[in-house]
């Protein structure tokens, strides 16, 4: 049989496009450990599941494109409606201006609740939704190596923000240029820059948005070592989500504001000054890193010792 | 009878190293419930060894720790000589498991399943990957479905591809948690003589299953496990033996025949209407005497025999129950 295999790997082998190994005699190679993470993403981002949540997510720059086009009659307008300075980053106003504004405004719509709850379901079911399919226990006598697999779900479940966060911006890009003008970029501070440089604003801005969400994304990681249950898993990674949400609008609650994983997400506008202010986004990151830090050990002891019963 | 542990000589020790050993094993979970009770178990390389036990006796939680899934509470498992769960990482790919029911993604493809379970494995080359997976399938007889998402498979297609990904790799060992659910008696026959192939091959096979018929079939040794327990292991021709039968008697007089055989100091006389069963006799005892004690007693015997001496008489007088009983 192994000699049968030997003739069929040299036909095989140049149609695989796998991880390749540096010299073919090597019985085992430290880059075919990778293969769980390419397995771990492909499997994620081809589930149907994954698919509905992105055209949701799509679909949000898409509505809120054409109420601003209906509200504002004709479009295109400028009603001097100036840089809004104190405001929130809602950006709403300064969209009929140009279309490059729907990115952010899709991204201030999107952050609070549409985003998290998609990487919520995607974090919650990557450890529960193994266990109560059954398919953990095999992934494991493969065998994966707890930690290896724990790390190929975290990384699948950072792509799966990266991927979400670009599909809203990508949208809301598409949407903006189709029923708005585009052009120069009045930035928050009041100045202008080109179109170019305003592009490049809200790719940072994206991927501003995407490491928000690096720490809660530890969080449901860690949720789902601690049940079998994937749909359980969910609700309570949306559920702490939801909660955490409503506790930092609490004024009452401002001595432990600092600490709540969405606090310093909306610093994300201040990538759209000039020049960029990143004292609340380094506050932002910090957070976001001891989230994963505290979160991501949690759910490497619980995983590394837990009985698989599932 | 071969009692528990029948420790191995030092000659077949080094004929045939074990495969798996384990010593005191005890899984006591949390709530205490005990599941696994300080367990002696020694499978020989080379052989097709069935682990048998009522449905709750705790083989599965035993698969479970042979495979690294479960920590032990105390005691010690070595599998293919090298301790688990500690050496997971370079037993487990010499290993090919299916455990309590193949599980599978539903929305992947019977080859993306298998491509999936194939990638997970650090030390599966990927070079040979396509080769591997397309042999595993061919073995199990499923190469014609492989494109069909496996959500529309039937039970017994899913636990054909459960199948596969054990035989992704050459093992050394295969453990197979009842790997004939589900089969229909074709497919319980190809799964048999695959086992029967592997085995050939020089592959341990560490086989539970429902059917006590099936294990006297494929297993040269064999295991009985209760409450936890391990009761009794060795060649299942060694425990088969060591079954008494049963003297049976068929007659339309069987109070009589009772009164009578009882008389000759044969225990466990019990009567199911024209049928009699009973304890056989000492071997100083000769059956043809008995048999003319209950005619010249007026009894009328259409039958008259020992009856047994299977497997599962030597489970059901260790387990003291059927198979399917127990919850």
């Amino acid at each position: 049989m192994s000699q049968a295999e030997a003739a069929l790997t040299a036909t095989t082998a140049p149609e695989d496009n796998g991880p390749r190994p540096r010299k073919p005699g090597n019985p085992r190679n430290p880059l075919w450990t990778l293969g769980i993470l390419r397995s771990e993403i492909t499997t994620t981002l081809r589930r149907h599941r994954t698919y509905a949540l992105l055209a949701v997510l799509a679909a949000v720059p898409v509505l809120i494109g054409i109420a601003v086009r209906i509200e504002t009659g004709g479009g295109g307008s400028g009603s001097g409606g100036g840089p809004d300075g104190g405001g929130g980053p809602a950006f709403l106003t300064q969209v009929t201006n140009n279309g490059l504004f729907l990115v952010f405004a899709a991204l201030a719509a999107t952050l609070p609740v549409f985003l998290p709850m998609a990487v919520g379901v995607v974090a919650g079911d990557a450890i529960a939704g193994e266990a109560s399919g059954g398919t953990l226990r095999y992934l494991l006598v493969a065998p994966a190596g707890r930690t290896r697999l724990l790390l190929a779900k975290y990384a699948s479940v950072l792509t799966f923000c990266l991927v979400a966060t670009f599909v809203v911006a990508a949208s809301a890009l598409a949407v903006g240029a189709l029923l708005f003008p585009v052009g120069e970029v009045t930035t928050i501070s009041g100045t202008r820059i080109s179109f170019g440089e305003g592009l490049v604003r809200a790719a940072l801005t994206a991927a501003v948005v995407a490491a928000s969400l690096v720490g809660f994304a530890a969080l449901g990681l860690f949720v789902s070592t601690l049940t079998d249950s994937g749909i359980g898993a969910m609700a309570a990674t949306v559920g702490l989500l939801i909660t955490v949400q409503i506790l930092d609008s609490i004024p009452q609650l401002s001595g432990i504001h600092p600490y709540l994983f969405p606090h310093y997400w909306m610093s994300f506008a201040d990538v759209l000054r000039e020049p960029v202010h990143w004292e609340e986004l380094s506050k932002n990151f910090q957070l976001q890193g001891l989230y994963a830090a505290v979160f991501g050990s949690a759910a490497w002891a619980r995983f590394t010792s837990k009985d698989i019963t599932a | 009878m071969t009692e528990t542990a029948t420790a191995p000589t030092d000659a077949a020790r080094s004929t045939t190293a074990p495969v798996i050993e384990t010593r005191g094993l005890t899984k006591r979970f949390r709530g205490g419930r005990l599941a696994v009770d300080g367990l002696d178990l020694t499978v020989p390389g080379g052989s097709v060894f069935g682990f048998l036990g009522p449905n709750g006796s705790g083989k599965t939680t035993t698969i479970r720790m042979l495979m690294g899934l479960i920590d032990p509470t105390s005691g010690t498992a070595t599998v293919l000589g090298r301790p688990m769960p500690r050496a997971a990482r370079t037993v487990l790919p010499e290993v090919g498991a299916l455990i309590e029911g193949p599980a599978l993604y539903g929305y992947l493809s019977g080859r993306d399943n298998l491509l999936r379970y194939d990638r997970a494995d650090p030390t599966a080359d990927p070079r040979t990957r396509r080769a591997r997976i397309d042999h595993a399938l061919d073995r199990v007889g499923l190469a014609a479905a492989s494109a069909k998402k496996a959500k529309v498979y039937s039970l017994g297609m899913k636990q054909r591809l459960g199948l596969a990904a054990a035989l992704l790799r050459p093992r050394r060992l295969l453990v197979l948690d009842e790997p004939t659910n589900g089969l229909d008696p074709q497919g319980m026959r190809e799964i048999r003589s695959l086992v029967r192939q592997l085995a050939a091959e020089g592959t341990t096979v560490f086989l539970s299953s429902h059917l006590l018929d099936e294990i006297e079939q494929v297993c040269t040794h064999a295991a009985v496990m209760a409450r936890g327990r391990l009761l009794a292991q060795g060649p299942v021709a060694e425990l088969a033996a060591s079954a008494r039968g049963r003297l049976a008697v068929t007659t339309p007089d069987p109070a009589d025949a009772a009164r009578i055989l009882k008389e000759h100091g044969l225990g466990g006389v019990s009567v199911d209407g024209d049928r009699l069963t009973a304890d056989p006799p000492p071997a100083t005892v000769d059956l043809a005497d008995l048999n003319a004690a209950l005619v010249g007693g007026g009894v009328r015997v259409r039958s008259f025999g020992i009856e047994g001496g299977s497997l599962e008489d030597a489970f059901v007088a260790l387990t003291g129950e059927g198979f399917d009983v127990a919850g």
